[in-house]
């Protein structure tokens, strides 16, 4: 259905976006790491009203068809890039999710409207049908592009590589094909999104499904096997522009956060581990020349522990490593939020010059060795905090505490318990945690939030 | 003589201009990228001259077939596209050429005009008004209208091109640099109605127009 005026829950610029009215629901992937007992994944709906005697529950529950998909990442059918002046379709709706299961390759395409409480699964992409028109499996992070729906793939039916970038009708959601016309040296994938003020891409490198299905293998960790380099594309010709080793060392470069203003050319990745000194990073890709080039602008030491207190996994290390899984940059490019996963810490960190970040924040909730109690889980908690999600004011952040399930079950052999949790943090500087807000998920781990008319990590803009 | 055609030609080219997708926001766009008014200005030519070519292929089809085909055909046949036309953007409202990206050059700039001008129908819906241009005095055609040959038509085609795409440049300049100095892209989210729809029925209504007169 055509609008008469704009989705208003697009915005020309991330300035404009950050005026957006307060988030009324969040959408949070619910994954049954027992798929054994038949429950399938769901999709998880959160009051977010604090007016709302519901507020902070789940109230709403869209279970998938078959069991063991492992929900993971989704993202909407479209957003402010409809805006975009050169493919503009201002009167779609943002309405549907694009929800892949990372281990089935199966892809639900959900209908939030017109009852955000009741989503409806309109239509289901089998796997065999992603790998014939596209070659890719395991399909990843979705972002809505101007002119179509851009997904990022782990690899090939066979679990091997290489991963890349799938392409998707935005009105049919039918799988259109690979993206990448010329891929030149790049072989792993994870993550995907642009500049688009610059028509350039940027991809990152995890590992090969068969890399990390079965869980971290140590001997490809310690022979730094998995991925550690960006890719620069040219988007609107989809070639390969080129390649930036962050070093061997750097295990795992995994989210990608350009600036939201399409006029800087600039980004910040995570590198999930060092297997020199277990310490976690954040780089800075930029516009050097004519080339990009990448800094590293903040590094997260390993904390030290007793083997007594690690799990088999970490016990030769005699520490605690941050292990950073998601990033998070505000609408305003100001404030980068850091989940370390391993220490338990979600970090805030001015970054309003890039190249010279200062940590303004931090809050503990977990965490392999800390467990750090939540007041309203009434004592200790597992897990840490992995992917989080910005509210577009740049206001409230939203918490959960599962990685990946066989990842989980090294880092946290006991198995985590799920649950979400609600930082508050000040746009300028400063970040508390949410004593009330506690969301708990019985048998089942919750992954990606994604919040009701967008959030910072949800949209791109063609306008500064 | 009745100017009415003539000022329909500028209104057509007036609307053009302030429609967002057909032009002025992505000169709107390129500025802001390059933090330039210039850029913008700039933008705006290659925008103006693809739609020129758009609108003037069509004119120039239109005169061609006056000129070849028998002309008591041509106003049904016109009529009958301009309805088949309508009803495809009403089906397909957003069918439209997807290339390019912000980082254009001025000839793609052009191209990419002329693509979404052609795609738009911007030059069809100068049919019925072209049916309807007085004949100059001293043509004896059998029917009102231009032909290829014939100097006063020609330059009669000519002028409706430039009549429309002139007012469509000074419409679109005014709005993108009253939109890039003061009046800022939010407000796209109130203003920027489904024009889509609208322009579809309104070939279809020129369609039935051309048959009726």
């Amino acid at each position: 259905m055509a609008l008469w005026k704009p989705d208003q829950t697009f915005y020309p610029s991330p300035r404009m976006a950050m005026q957006a009215p307060p988030e009324k629901h969040a959408f949070v992937v619910a994954f049954n790491p027992t798929a054994q007992n038949g429950k399938p994944d769901a999709l998880c709906v959160l009051d977010l009203d604090p007016k709302s005697p519901t507020y902070g529950t789940v109230v709403g529950r869209t279970e998938m068809p078959n069991a063991g998909d492992e929900l993971h990442h989704f993202g909407w059918n479209a957003c402010s890039a409809a805006l975009c002046p050169y493919a503009p379709h201002p009167h779609v709706e943002r309405r549907y999710f694009i929800v892949p299961g990372l281990r089935s390759s199966r892809i639900h395409i959900i209908d939030t409207k017109p009852d955000p409480r009741s989503p409806k699964i309109v239509k289901v992409i089998e796997p065999e049908e992603l790998a014939a028109r596209s070659g890719y499996s395991r399909p990843h992070t979705i972002h809505c592009g101007p002119d179509a729906i851009y997904m990022s793939a782990l690899g090939a039916p066979n679990g091997d590589g290489p991963g890349g970038v799938v392409l998707l009708d935005h009105e049919s959601f039918d799988v259109l094909g690979r993206w990448e016309v010329n891929r030149g040296p790049q072989f792993l994938a994870y993550d995907f999104w642009w500049h688009l003020g610059y028509d350039v891409a940027i991809t990152s490198e995890w590992g090969t499904p068969n890399m990390i299905e079965n869980g971290v293998v140590p001997d490809l960790l310690l022979s730094n096997q998995y991925g550690h380099s960006i890719h620069l594309w040219d988007l609107r010709r989809r070639r390969h522009l080129q390649a930036i080793d962050l070093g061997a060392e750097n295990q795992m470069a995994l989210e990608l956060r350009p600036a939201h203003d399409p006029t800087r050319a600039y980004g910040f990745v995570g590198v999930v581990i060092s297997t020199k000194d277990l310490s976690a990073s954040i780089w800075v890709w930029h516009r050097d020349g004519g080339q990009w080039a990448v800094r590293k602008v903040i590094e997260i030491p390993a904390e030290p522990a007793d083997e007594s207190q690690l799990p088999p996994a970490l016990k030769p290390f005699k520490a605690v490593p941050p292990i950073i899984t998601d990033i998070n940059l505000s609408l305003d490019d100001r404030m980068l939020y850091i989940s370390c996963w391993g220490t338990g810490d979600m970090h805030q960190y001015d970054v309003s010059d890039p190249f010279h970040p200062k940590r303004t924040g931090t809050v503990r909730i977990g965490g392999i060795v800390s467990r750090a109690p939540h007041p309203k889980a009434g004592g200790p908690v597992n897990g840490g905090p992995q992917m989080l999600e910005l509210s577009r004011d740049g206001k409230r952040i939203y918490v959960s505490n599962s990685l990946y399930g066989s990842w989980d079950a090294q880092f946290y052999p006991e198995g985590i318990k799920g649950w979400v949790a609600k930082l508050d943090a000040n746009p300028t500087g400063g970040l508390t945690l949410d004593r009330e807000f506690f969301v708990t998920f019985e048998g089942e781990r919750p992954h990606q939030i994604r919040l009701e008319g967008g959030d910072a990590s949800s949209d791109s803009y063609c306008y500064p | 003589m009745s100017h009415w055609p003539w000022f329909a030609v500028a209104l057509l080219g007036a609307y053009h201009g302030i429609d967002p997708s057909m032009g002025w926001l992505f000169a709107v766009a390129l500025g802001l990228q390059e933090r330039s008014r210039a850029k913008l200005i700039e933008s705006l030519f290659p925008i103006a001259a693809g739609h020129l070519l758009s609108v003037g292929l069509v004119v120039a089809l239109i005169a061609w077939a006056q000129a070849v085909t028998a002309s008591q055909w041509l106003r049904p046949a016109g009529a009958a596209i301009l309805i088949l036309f309508g009803i495809f953007r009403l089906v397909k409202p957003r069918a439209h050429p997807r290339w390019v990206a912000m980082r254009v050059r001025m000839p793609e700039l052009a191209l990419w005009s002329f693509l979404m001008a052609s795609a738009h129908g911007a030059g069809l819906m100068l049919f019925p008004i072209l049916m309807d241009l007085p004949m100059p005095a001293g043509m004896h055609h059998r029917m009102p209208g231009f032909a290829l040959h014939g100097h006063p038509t020609v330059l009669q085609g000519i002028a409706v091109v430039l009549v429309h795409t002139g007012s469509m440049l000074i419409v679109m300049g005014g709005i993108s640099i009253a939109v890039y100095e003061w009046i800022g892209l939010a407000i796209l989210r109130s203003a920027w109605i489904n024009l889509e729809t609208i322009w579809a029925a309104a070939l279809i209504a020129a369609g039935m127009l051309a048959l009726a007169i």
